[in-house]
């Protein structure tokens, strides 16, 4: 098994972006989306990358349910930010949040779900102390951002990535 | 190009979707110019990079299995692609204006990590 997929979840996106790109499931499609999805990793092998192991299907699927929702309450929020309908005083600004992830992959799905939200911005992550920096557009209360980072994603990327 | 004929409901839906989106990309357009720090200004575009361009997305899904008369999401990859590659050029910015500003010692500016 490991020998011929050493990386599973690569062989499997290719074999459906083939599909999906060549529209169709006739049997030359089907060949080479096969051929792509065992030949290509092999590049991979010999670039040393590390494999993903992608555990608890469940937290995967809760996450992506909560981050699809946080994306349209974001989309909301920020579009009423720039429309100027908001009542309060609104206060931008930078807050630091110490991460107990470390997982590259998982950081990476972290980056891509902070920064697909409108309204949080991933700035800078050190990796010797785990802290990241973000930039937030209504900055309401700092202990609130880090508790959402912390509790609705960084917990369930640790489960699902290490 | 050859004229398609779709229902009128499918019409509406499309038509609604794809509004929506380019509504929310325009929306994002118009906070660059409206919101007042680059820091700020860099979270605009996200609307057009997310919901906006899922919207639009989601009109060409329907379209495309209306006319074609099958299902083949090939926008999924779009949306894939478009999602890993845009916090990349994002962060990149950011990272380049935080530099700046502490090179020239800005008011404000979080110490580093």
């Amino acid at each position: 098994m490991r020998r011929i997929l050493p990386y599973p979840v690569l062989s499997l996106g290719l074999f459906v972006a083939s599909i999906l790109l060549s529209a169709s499931v006739a049997p030359p499609s089907l060949v080479l989306a096969v051929l792509l999805a065992l030949l290509a990793p092999i590049i991979m092998l010999a670039l040393g990358v590390d494999r993903v192991r992608l555990k608890a299907p469940k937290a995967m699927a809760r996450l992506a349910i909560d981050v699809a929702g946080d994306i349209v309450r974001s989309n909301w929020a920020v579009s009423q930010i720039i429309l100027g309908r908001r009542r309060h005083e609104r206060t931008s600004g930078f807050i630091h949040i110490p991460l107990d992830l470390r997982d590259r992959y998982g950081l990476a799905v972290l980056a891509i779900i902070v920064t697909s939200t409108p309204g949080t911005l991933w700035v800078e992550y050190e990796s010797a102390t785990g802290r990241l920096l973000l930039h937030v557009l209504d900055l309401v209360d700092e202990e609130t951002w880090v508790r959402l980072i912390k509790d609705r994603y960084e917990r369930r990327l640790m489960e699902i990535f290490e | 190009m050859t004229e398609a004929q779709i229902p009128a409901w499918a019409a509406f839906v499309v038509v609604g979707l794809a509004v929506a989106g380019s509504a929310l990309s325009l929306l994002g357009a118009v906070g660059l110019t409206r919101l007042k720090t680059f820091y700020e200004r860099v979270h605009a575009p996200t609307l057009g990079a997310t919901l906006g361009m899922a919207l639009v997305l989601a009109a060409s899904v329907v379209w495309f299995t209306v006319v074609e008369g099958r299902f083949m999401p090939r926008e999924i990859l779009i949306g894939l692609f478009l999602t890993v590659t845009t916090p990349v050029t994002l962060i990149l910015l950011a990272r380049a204006a935080l530099f700046r500003d502490r090179t020239e010692k800005a008011k404000d500016m979080p110490d580093k990590g």
